[in-house]
């Protein structure tokens, strides 16, 4: 890795964020409710994982940031990391996630940053994360009595999550203040949409202030990154 | 037996017409009993050949040893899945539903290729189904996208183009592990010793013992014999393996100049019946899984449908 400049720290942090929730999304292929989801879950997550080489391609090799680091040098959100659990529970990680993310890609895309041409290619891709999220909050939001309950707790239970997107990110020149704002508003008008509560608790534990982005992890992330990375540390200097 | 009313030997006469003279059949015309029922089968099992295929790849998607390959790789049983829908719309135009379909596979009233219940034990196994099973299925499906059922045929044609790209990655993904470490290279030869003899089976069993080959050659749904297939697989794949730097794991295999094709050993047609009847090492797996994923997303489905519903009108 290079040095660790507020740039590349920033790209780090971004990079990590995708590389992780496209694994997450990847634990799914051949789990889907249906066939048309099998689809599209691996479609977001391609693209994540598009987005994740671009970036840590900025501040290294690829391979070696995502095989050879260990879980407190990774800089992504505990959002991301967060197991799949239900349909409902990945729709709303997907939904808190993908909007923070078209957020923040248009604001760099706005700036002049070295992330900015990443952004701009990124945005198109995460509208339609962030609207594929949408409509499924909706239709199990205002679905069944099932689906709500389910959809709702997989909203509560993620909750306290959300409060860390909107820690400063160093390098990104972004206001963490009108993108909170911003979340908020559009959180607030899909959960009204369809017919949920937003909401109560903190957005943060006693843990998670900015703790992602400084390399304070959850328990499941270890367990991840020991999948993710075995066969590739088993084989020391190979390439693939 | 009933009797065929007048018109219905015109019909049949007309069909039976334009088989001969290739001629597309299209889902509003006529056709006997006996071939829609056949192509339903068909196309059905091929259909949930692309779905239960995704699981033994899918297997490696979190393991995957470079982003490279894991992008590949996902992409891949993406393409799985929608070659898997494309099918299931190709058998629908036949007036049987999707729902009836998995029902059946759920079942096991209706089968999957037999290949898909052998194990991903390492991360070269990922090549060699992607050089020898997709290698395999291409061989098989090239043909059919001249099949004489236009929605079948025309669906051919798109998965055939995406297979043809997964195998050619298949076989780069063997050959950087046949090049790499020594024991890179061992892992890539054990794969190929375990996946060749299943690819072979792939082609059905020998044209002896085919129970649709006749009429399905007959209609030309079908166009090769199992064994013509097989040993055209066969002649492609000895120089491959000696391209990648690999032997196949057949004592008897040996060019024959006299027929211009390379021999090869007899098939463990034992094995092939035990694997179809559900006794092979993943059977029970995979029909497991496959049939949890879809009670598990049940209430999704219902939630989709209680949503459309109410929201009927203003959709638009």
């Amino acid at each position: 890795m290079k040095t660790e400049t507020p740039a590349f720290v920033a790209a780090l942090s971004l990079g990590d964020d995708a590389l992780v929730l496209s694994h997450r999304l990847g634990e799914w292929a051949g789990h889907a409710p249906v066939l048309e989801e099998e689809v599209a879950l691996a479609n977001i997550a391609l693209d994540l994982l598009g987005q994740a080489r671009v970036l840590l391609s900025l501040v290294g090799d690829e391979d070696e940031l995502a095989y050879l680091r260990e879980e407190r040098a990774f800089r992504n959100v505990q959002l991301v990391e967060q197991p799949n659990g239900d349909f409902a529970h990945t729709i709303a990680r997907q939904l808190y996630f993908s909007t923070y993310q078209e957020l923040m890609y248009e604001q760099l895309a706005q700036g002049d940053g070295p992330l900015a041409p990443l952004a701009a290619k990124a945005v198109k891709e995460v509208a339609y994360h962030r609207d594929h999220a949408e409509q499924w909050t909706l239709r199990l939001g205002d679905g069944t009595e099932e689906s709500r309950t389910r959809m709702q707790r997989g909203l509560d239970a993620l909750w306290r999550y959300t409060g860390e997107l909107f820690a400063p990110i160093e390098g990104t020149q972004v206001d963490p203040a009108p993108l909170r704002e911003a979340w908020t508003a559009r959180i607030g008008s899909v959960l009204d949409r369809a017919t949920l509560t937003v909401p109560q608790g903190p957005q943060r534990g006693a843990w998670t202030a900015g703790a992602g982005r400084q390399g304070l992890h959850t328990e499941p992330f270890g367990r991840m990154l020991a999948e993710m990375q075995h066969l590739h540390r088993s084989h020391p200097g190979a390439t693939w | 037996m009933t009797t065929i009313a007048p018109d219905e030997e015109a019909l049949a006469a007309v069909f039976e017409a334009a088989v001969a003279a290739d001629e597309r059949i299209e889902p509003r015309d006529w056709m006997p009993e006996g071939y829609r029922s056949s192509l339903v089968r068909q196309i059905a099992q091929h259909a949930h050949s692309e779905i239960i295929g995704m699981q033994p790849e899918a297997n490696w998607i979190t393991r995957a040893p470079s982003l490279r390959r894991k992008a590949i790789l996902m992409a891949k049983v993406q393409d799985e899945a929608g070659h898997g829908l494309y099918l299931y719309s190709a058998a629908e135009t036949l007036g049987v539903s999707r729902e009836e379909l998995l029902d059946k596979l759920h079942s096991g009233r209706q089968k999957y290729s037999s290949i898909f219940n052998y194990p991903t034990l390492t991360w070269a196994d990922v090549g060699a189904i992607g050089w020898l099973v997709d290698g395999a299925a291409i061989t098989n499906q090239v043909p059919l996208c001249r099949c004489s059922y236009g929605p079948y045929a025309r669906a051919m044609v798109r998965v055939c183009k995406e297979e043809s790209f997964h195998q050619r990655q298949g076989y780069e993904l063997l050959l950087a592990l046949s090049q790499g470490t020594p024991a890179q290279h061992a892992m890539a030869q054990d794969a190929v010793d375990r996946w060749w003899w299943p690819s072979l089976m792939m082609f059905g069993p020998p044209d002896d013992e085919s129970a649709h080959s006749a009429q399905s050659m007959a209609w030309k749904i079908k166009r090769h014999s199992n064994d013509e297939l097989r040993q055209r697989f066969v002649d492609i794949c000895v120089p491959q393996a000696e391209a990648l730097g690999l032997t196949l794991p057949d004592p008897d295999l040996a060019w024959d100049p006299e027929r211009e094709h390379w021999n090869f050993g007899p098939i463990d047609w034992d094995e092939f019946r035990d694997v179809l009847k559900g006794n092979g090492p993943c059977n029970g797996q995979r029909i497991t899984q496959r049939r949890t994923a879809h009670e598990n997303g049940a209430w999704v489905r219902e939630a989709a449908a209680a949503y459309a519903a109410k929201h009927g009108e203003d959709k638009r």
